[in-house]
C-alpha cells in the first residue's frame, strides 16, 4: 500500500517536474536554512495575518456593497428599523445580521486588520534593536517600511468603508487635514471626494482602493520581502560558530515548514477565538453617517491614534499669537500642517532612512549579518527606545478622553502635561536607555573578567574570606566579548598642504559629528590580553578545580582564542 | 322638572352650593397635587418627614430653607420632586465630597425616605414630577427614533450607546447602561450637574420615552459578543496588543522554544 502511494506520488511529482523542471527550485528551498529565534516569527505574525485579511476580505466583498445611495433600514436590527442610510451601511448591517456566519467573519477581518499593522509595527522593532536592517537589508527595511505604511493605508481606507457615523468622522478629520496643506489642499480635497465633502463618490473610491490598489502593492512588496529575505539569507543572533559568512540553523523541510504551516493555524485560531468572543468595530452603534453628530469615544483605530493624538495635543494659540495665518488671502493653517502632517512626515523619515543615518555614523561598509545585542549599541536602542515613547505619548493623548473617564483624570491637565512631556520623555527615556545599555554591558565585561558569582564562601588558612567566582563557558564569552566595537570617525583635515579646502569636507564633519553622537562614549568589550591577565590572576586562587578539569578549560581557552583571532580578522576583512 | 325647580328654591340650597364648590376646589386642588408627585403621593406626614430629613442631612450646605449657598450648593426652590428623586436616588447626594462632579454611588435612603424628601422640596415651589411607570415604559418606545434623539443630543458627551465619556476640567458624562429609566427620564428633564436641560419643548415626551427604548435596547448585549466597554476604537485597540498579540507572541516562544 505504502509502496504503492509513493509511487504514485514520484510519478505525479517526475511528470510536474519534466513539464517545469521545479524540482531545483524545490531542492533549493527545501534545504535552505534558517535560525531558530521566536522574535523571528513577529514578521511570520504580519504575514499571516494578511492572508486572513484576504481570506476573510473575499468572503465580505461578496456581500458588501460599495455604494452612497440612500436607502431605508428593512432588516431585523430593532434600532435601525426605517432609518435612512446609504447602501454601504444597510449592507454592513446585513453581512453582520443576515448572513449566515457574515458578523463573525467581519470580527475576523477586523481583528486581523488591528494585529496585521501590530505585528507589522513588532517585527519592526525587532529588526530594528537587533540592528538587522544594516547592509545588506537596507532596501529591505524601506520596503519593510513601505509595508508598514500601506498596512496603515488598508486599515484606514477599510475602516471608513461601512459609512457609519465613527468612520465618516475620522474622514472628516483626513478631509480637514488635507484642506489644511496650503494652496492646494482644498483642490486635494475637492478632487478626492468628487466635490463638497461628503459628496456620494468617496465609498466607491475607497473601496477600490482597499481591495484592489493597496492590497495588490501590499501583496507585490510580501512578494519582494521575502525574496530578499531568502537573497540576503537570514540573520542570526550572536553566539559561538555563529559569523558573518555563515547561517547556522534548520533547513526550511522539514522542520520549519511544519512549523510555520502550523503556526499559521494557530495565528488563525487565535484571531477567531478573539472574534467570536469580543465585539470589534460594532456599527449597529454608531448608526448610518450623518456629519452633525460625533459622539464620545470618536476615535481610528489604534494605529492611526498618534496622528489623532498630535492633533489634540496642538495649541491653536502660542504665547499668545494664533497658529493660523493668513497671508495673501491664503491661510495657513499651522495647528493642522504641523500635528498632522509635519511631525508624523518627520517621524516616518526618521524611520525610513534609519539604516542610512546609523551607516554614516559608523562607517561600517562590511555585511552585517550577525545581530547585534540591544545593550551594545546603546545609543541606537536609546534612539528606539525614545521613539517609541514619542508615539505612545500620542497615542494616549489621542485617546485622552478614555484616559481621563478611566482614571478620574481632568481631560484638560492630562493634555497639558503631555504638551511638555512630549519634549521632555523621550529625550529621558533615550539617556535612561542609554544608561542602562552601559550598565549592562559593564555587567558582561565584569562577567567575562570575572565568572559568575557561585555563592561558595571559601576561608583561606590566613583567615581571609573571598567568594569564589565561576568562570563562564566557552559560548557565554563568545557572546559577550565577540560584537563590533564602533569608535568615532576619524577623518581628513579640511584644508589640504597647498591650504586648499577639500570637497566633501563639511559631509564629512556632519558624519563625524553623528558619530561622536553614537560612539563616543562607550563600554570597550574584554580584549583578549585582558581575558588572559583575569584567568590568570584566578589561577592564584584556591585551586577548586581538579587538574583535569583545568586542563579542560585551558583547551577550552586554545579554541577560544582561535575563534577570537578569526573574528578579528573576518572584521579587519570587512573594513 | 318641577320637583327640580321647587328645590332650587331651597333656602338651604346657597349652603349647598359652598359645600359642592368648596369640595370641587378641594378635589381639583387634590388632584393637582397628585398628579404633580405622582408616585410618591406626598402626604402632609410625609412633607414633614422630608423636612426632617432635609434638614438632618442636606441643610448644612443647601441650608434650612433650601435656598443654597452662593458657591456651595445650588436653591432647591422649584427643582421638583424628579430632581431629587434623581440625586438621591443614583447616591449623587448627600455629596460624600466636594469635586468636580458628584458621582453616583450606594443609595443612602429608602425610596419612602426619598419620596418624603420629594415631597418637601416639591411643596417650596412648583417643578418637574417624577414620572409616571407608563412616561418612563421602554416597551412603549421606538428605538430606533430613539437612537436618532440620542446620537443628535445625547452622544457626544455618554458615548454612541451611552457608554459614557470624557468632559473638561474631571467632569464626566457617567455610562447609562446601569440607569433606570426613571432616573433617564429625570435626568433629561432636570439636567443634572453639567448636563443640559432637555425641556418637554426641546425633547417631547414621547421622544424621551424613545431614548429609554434605545438605551434599553443595549442592555441585552452586543451581537458581537463581550462589547469591551462600548467605549470605541481604544479599547479595541488595547485588546488587540495584549491580548490578541499577547497570545500569539506567546505561542512564537512556544513553537520557537520546541527546538532549539
Amino acid at each position: 500500500m505504502g509502496a504503492k502511494v509513493n509511487s504514485a506520488a514520484a510519478g505525479t511529482a517526475n511528470y510536474v517536474d519534466e513539464r517545469t523542471s521545479i524540482g531545483g527550485f524545490v531542492k533549493f528551498f527545501a534545504r535552505k536554512l534558517f535560525p531558530d529565534h521566536w522574535s523571528f516569527m513577529l514578521g511570520e505574525i504580519a504575514l499571516y495575518a494578511f492572508i486572513i485579511l484576504l481570506l476573510s476580505g473575499v468572503f465580505l466583498t461578496a456581500f458588501f456593497v460599495p455604494s452612497m445611495t440612500e436607502v431605508h433600514y428593512e432588516g431585523p436590527y430593532e434600532t435601525m428599523h426605517g432609518v435612512a442610510m446609504t447602501e454601504a451601511f444597510a449592507s454592513t448591517l446585513k453581512t453582520s445580521f443576515e448572513v449566515p456566519g457574515g458578523l463573525l467573519i467581519r470580527q475576523i477581518h477586523h481583528w486581523s486588520a488591528l494585529l496585521f499593522v501590530a505585528a507589522i509595527m513588532t517585527h519592526m522593532c525587532r529588526v530594528f534593536f537587533t540592528g538587522a536592517f544594516r547592509k545588506p537589508r537596507e532596501l529591505n527595511w524601506l520596503i519593510g517600511f513601505s509595508l508598514m505604511v500601506l498596512a496603515l493605508a488598508a486599515g484606514f481606507t477599510g475602516y471608513s468603508l461601512p459609512d457609519d457615523v465613527l468612520s465618516g468622522n475620522g474622514l472628516r478629520i483626513i478631509d480637514g487635514v488635507i484642506k489644511g496643506i496650503p494652496l492646494i489642499g482644498t483642490y486635494i480635497s475637492y478632487w478626492l471626494f468628487g466635490g463638497e465633502y461628503p459628496g456620494v463618490d468617496i465609498i466607491p473610491r475607497l473601496f477600490t482602493a482597499h481591495i484592489l490598489i493597496v492590497p495588490a502593492l501590499i501583496l507585490a512588496l510580501i512578494g519582494l520581502h521575502l525574496f530578499l529575505v531568502f537573497l540576503h539569507k537570514h540573520t542570526q543572533y550572536p553566539g559561538g560558530g555563529k559569523t558573518h559568512k555563515n547561517v547556522v540553523g534548520l533547513p526550511l523541510f522539514p522542520v520549519y515548514t511544519a512549523k510555520a504551516g502550523g503556526f499559521f493555524f494557530v495565528v488563525f485560531a487565535i484571531v477567531a477565538l478573539v472574534a467570536s468572543v469580543f465585539t470589534i468595530n460594532p456599527v449597529w452603534n454608531y448608526g448610518p453617517y450623518d456629519p452633525s453628530p460625533v459622539s464620545a469615544g470618536t476615535q481610528p483605530d489604534w494605529y492611526i491614534l498618534f496622528v489623532d493624538g498630535a492633533l489634540r495635543l496642538m495649541p491653536g494659540w502660542l504665547f499668545g499669537l494664533p497658529l493660523e495665518w493668513e497671508i495673501l488671502g491664503y491661510t495657513i493653517s499651522w495647528n493642522i500642517l504641523i500635528p498632522s502632517l509635519i511631525i508624523p512626515g518627520i517621524f516616518f523619515a526618521i524611520i525610513a532612512l534609519y539604516p542610512w543615518i546609523e551607516a554614516w555614523a559608523t562607517g561600517d561598509k562590511g555585511e552585517r549579518h550577525v545581530l547585534d545585542r540591544p545593550r551594545n549599541v546603546p545609543v541606537r536602542t536609546g534612539i528606539g527606545v525614545a521613539m517609541i515613547m514619542f508615539y505612545v505619548l500620542l497615542v494616549i493623548e489621542g485617546s485622552n478622553d478614555i484616559v481621563a473617564s478611566l482614571f478620574h483624570l481632568s481631560l484638560n491637565d492630562i493634555t497639558i502635561f503631555l504638551q511638555w512631556a512630549i519634549f521632555i520623555i523621550p529625550p529621558l527615556s533615550f539617556w535612561i536607555t542609554k544608561r542602562i545599555c552601559m550598565g549592562l554591558q559593564r555587567k558582561d565585561r565584569e562577567l567575562v573578567l570575572h565568572g559568575h558569582e557561585s555563592g561558595t564562601i571559601v576561608r583561606h588558612e590566613n583567615g581571609e574570606y573571598i567568594e569564589v567566582h565561576t568562570p563562564l563557558d566557552e559560548q557565554e564569552v563568545w557572546l559577550r566579548v565577540n560584537y563590533p566595537n564602533h569608535k568615532p570617525l576619524e577623518i581628513a583635515d579640511e584644508f589640504n598642504d597647498r591650504g586648499v579646502r577639500r570637497k566633501g569636507y563639511k559631509w564629512d564633519r556632519f558624519k563625524q559629528k553623528l558619530s561622536r553622537f553614537y560612539y563616543e562614549e562607550r563600554v570597550e568589550p574584554v580584549t583578549w590580553e585582558e581575558y588572559q591577565e583575569a584567568l590568570h590572576h584566578h589561577d592564584h586562587g584556591p585551586s577548586a578545580q581538579g587538574e583535569a578539569e583545568a586542563a579542560e578549560a585551558q583547551q577550552a581557552d586554545a579554541q577560544l582564542t582561535n575563534e577570537w583571532d578569526k573574528q578579528d580578522k573576518a572584521g579587519a576583512a570587512d573594513k | 322638572m318641577h320637583a327640580l325647580a321647587k328645590k332650587r328654591h331651597h333656602k338651604a340650597a346657597p349652603l349647598l352650593l359652598v359645600v359642592v364648590l368648596l369640595a370641587l376646589i378641594t378635589a381639583i386642588g387634590a388632584f393637582s397635587a397628585t398628579s404633580a408627585t405622582a408616585t410618591s403621593e406626598a402626604s402632609a406626614d410625609d412633607i414633614a418627614d422630608g423636612e426632617r430629613l432635609f434638614a438632618a442631612n442636606c441643610a448644612s450646605c443647601h441650608g434650612l430653607d433650601a435656598e443654597g449657598q452662593d458657591g456651595v450648593a445650588p436653591s432647591l426652590v422649584g427643582v421638583g420632586a424628579a430632581a431629587v428623586d434623581f440625586q438621591v436616588g443614583t447616591g449623587r447626594m448627600p455629596m460624600q465630597a466636594s469635586g468636580p462632579q458628584a458621582p453616583a454611588k450606594p443609595v443612602q435612603f429608602t425610596q419612602e425616605e426619598i419620596n418624603q424628601l420629594a415631597g418637601w422640596v416639591a411643596s417650596l415651589g412648583a417643578g418637574p414630577a417624577i414620572p409616571t411607570a407608563e412616561q418612563v415604559d421602554p416597551a412603549l418606545g421606538d428605538a430606533a427614533n430613539g437612537m436618532e434623539v440620542f446620537r443628535t443630543n445625547c452622544a457626544m458627551c455618554h458615548g454612541s450607546i451611552g457608554g459614557g465619556g470624557a468632559l473638561t476640567q474631571g467632569k464626566f458624562a457617567p455610562s447609562l447602561l446601569e440607569t433606570t429609566p426613571t432616573h433617564l427620564y429625570e435626568a433629561m428633564l432636570t439636567g443634572p450637574q453639567s448636563m443640559p436641560v432637555f425641556n418637554d419643548a426641546n425633547v417631547t415626551p414621547e421622544h424621551k420615552r424613545d431614548v429609554i427604548a434605545y438605551i434599553d435596547a443595549q442592555r441585552a448585549g452586543s451581537p458581537g459578543g463581550l462589547s469591551l466597554g462600548a467605549i470605541g476604537p481604544v479599547s479595541e485597540g488595547l485588546w488587540a496588543w495584549l491580548l490578541l498579540l499577547g497570545l500569539i507572541i506567546a505561542s512564537t516562544v512556544w513553537v520557537g522554544a520546541r527546538s532549539s
